[in-house]
């Protein structure tokens, strides 16, 4: 809990785990996304602080925290979507810029305009970009792959449909086939659960548990604190500095969650959370 | 005979029009999309001051060092609106606006200041170019267009707006896959890998240089409007932007030929004996096409439930 200060990055890596950096170093090593030192600005203040998240592989991990506590910037920062001021980020021990095509990134809906003029299944095609590149042409096996991956979400029916078109949680899950399109090893979603019903919300989890099961890592941002327990397996509690990270049971605690939060969530409504905890 | 008299007069203006239209056409509809329209008008503003900068460095009317400092002053603005845009925190609209009039308003200046205003160099000009002038002298019909003697006299203009428009599809169709990716979902993109900066960097230098040798050939006007209206009009008549695209192509064909084939011969059906600038014409009827794609395309109204979700 205790955060180094702004360390140039060379040094963060020591600084973190003084006591055993050989295992903190293994764990990067296998880590789908490890993040040392992460400090991003927006004008004077900090929006993310000095974070170090070592996310796991194998794994479905929750982001938490308040409103404007830097859980999306802590994403798009490790992405180079912001800039960060600084900070080391790497991909299975790689630096980020030579892993990209590990990772598939399903930004905010709301980040888009969704009356560009193009089609469900064009959208889901620009996951292929990176094995269609600049000048191939795209191929009867492409256009199955992304049928196969608006199947997987539910949204096969819909593929010729303007994407202006559909419903909120349909564009969702739109997004999310473009992502399985990428064929990844990690999955970064930006509140895949915002303002979508509660039959894309299934579909959408039931998708990621399968990315999980193929032995693929999850993160999401996440902000419905009532099925953290039931969705995920780890956390990352952030509040511009890093709060806690780890299983569920050990780091989704009150204790944690009132650092978090502060006063803005009730006791009372912890102590349900609690509840919902053993009662499941 | 009608056939030499169109080639003399009206063939290298039309085709100068088409060129000039379709070259600003092409990126203006990813400028549209991008929300970055206004930067077809601040880069035709801009390059007032180029233009007289370059001459009051050459002492001549002459057409490449006018294209050096028309495209020279582009660069500057694009830069200039990029650092206001940072610096001051505010939306690119606004910095637009501050960039390019104060830029036009310094080109006025220089031109007003200087002993530029004995040569044929005026904000009339600027503003509407003079199509009607690149008249092919020695052309006597079609025929000429296989006699090199006489191709040789066509006006510089015309091959230098055809290399252009031939630029802008050879750039749209090399980097259209970059550039619709990068225009709908920019995070995406950039994580990605693709450079998204450079990418709308490009774009807006190329959008200069259809710009910049479009003003050259027909003022400013016919920039502004080809950049927004043929793509604008075109949005509505699609939800592709494959097709998007070639909407925007063939209303800015049929603006330039209806524009010029109006101002010739539009005043003489009512009865004046003047024509009117062809250049301002071809930009009225993009603007007239425009407003009848907005009340009778077939995708002018934005319904779905998406929306009102995203709101």
């Amino acid at each position: 809990m205790i955060t180094p200060k702004a360390t140039p990055s060379g040094n963060v890596e020591l600084a973190f785990d003084q006591k055993r950096p050989a295992e903190t170093a293994q764990k990067i090593e296998r880590s789908p996304l490890a993040v040392r030192g992460l400090t991003v600005s927006y004008g004077q203040k900090p929006a993310v602080f000095s974070v170090d998240a070592t996310f796991e592989p194998e794994a479905m991990t929750a982001i938490i925290g308040p409103n404007g506590a830097g859980k999306s910037t802590l994403l798009k920062a490790s992405l180079g979507v912001i800039p960060r001021l600084s900070g080391d980020v790497t991909v299975f021990g790689q630096p980020i810029e030579l892993a990209r095509e590990k990772i598939a990134y399903v930004p905010q809906r709301a980040s888009v305009d969704w009356d560009f003029p193009t089609t469900v299944i064009d959208v889901v095609l620009m996951g292929l970009y990176r094995s269609v590149g600049l000048l191939g042409r795209i191929k009867g096996v492409h256009r199955a792959r992304a049928l196969d991956c608006l199947e997987r979400v539910g949204m096969a029916d819909f593929s010729s449909r303007q994407i202006g078109q559909l419903s909120g949680g349909q564009q969702q899950r739109v997004f999310l086939a473009r992502a399985l399109a990428q064929e990844a090893e990690l999955y970064l979603l930006d509140e895949p659960f915002a303002g979508v019903d509660a039959a894309t919300e299934r579909a959408i989890i039931n998708v990621l548990k399968g990315l999980k099961e193929r032995r693929k890592a999850v993160v999401a941002v996440h902000h419905d604190l009532a099925t953290v327990q039931a969705y995920f397996d780890h956390v990352f509690l952030i509040n511009v500095r890093k709060i806690a990270e780890g299983p569920v049971a050990d780091a989704f605690t009150a204790d944690s969650l009132h650092a978090t939060y502060g006063g803005r969530l009730a006791t009372a409504h912890i102590d349900q959370l609690n509840i919902a905890d053993s009662g499941v | 005979m009608m056939g030499s008299e169109f080639v003399m007069f009206s063939l290298t203006p039309l085709l100068i029009g088409i060129f000039a239209s379709i070259a600003c056409a092409l990126p203006g509809n990813f400028l549209v999309l991008r929300r970055q329209a206004l930067i077809g008008d601040a880069i035709s503003h801009v390059v007032l001051p180029g233009i007289v900068v370059a001459f009051l460095f050459t002492g001549v009317v002459s057409a490449v060092p006018m294209l050096l400092g028309a495209a020279g002053a582009a660069v500057v603005a694009v830069v200039l609106i990029e650092a206001v845009k940072r610096l001051g925190r505010i939306e690119p609209g606004a910095a637009m606006g501050v960039v390019f009039t104060s830029l036009f308003a310094g080109g006025v200046l220089l031109l007003e200041q200087t002993d530029t205003s004995t040569v044929h160099l005026d904000v009339e000009h600027a503003l509407m170019g003079n199509l009607e002038s690149l008249i092919w002298f020695k052309a006597k019909g079609w025929h000429s267009l296989l006699d090199p003697a006489a191709l040789a006299s066509i006006p510089d203009e015309l091959w230098r707006m055809a290399a252009v428009c031939v630029l802008m599809i050879l750039l749209t169709a090399v980097f259209w896959r970059p550039l619709k990716i990068s225009t709908f979902d920019e995070g995406f993109a950039q994580a990605l890998g693709l450079p998204i900066n450079a990418i709308s960097f490009g774009l807006v230098i190329a959008a200069a240089i259809a710009a910049v040798a479009a003003f050259d050939a027909v003022g400013s006007i016919i920039v502004i409007a080809m950049f927004i209206c043929p793509p604008a009009a075109a949005r509505l008549m699609t939800n592709r932007l494959e097709v998007q695209v070639l909407w925007s192509v063939a209303f800015a064909t049929l603006s330039a030929i209806l524009g010029y084939v109006f101002a010739g011969y539009g005043p003489l059906w009512f009865g004046s004996a003047n024509a009117v600038s062809a250049a301002g014409m071809i930009a009225a009827v993009s603007g007239v096409i425009l407003g009848l794609a907005c009340l009778f395309g077939p995708h002018r109204s934005r319904i779905g439930a998406g929306r009102d979700a995203a709101a």
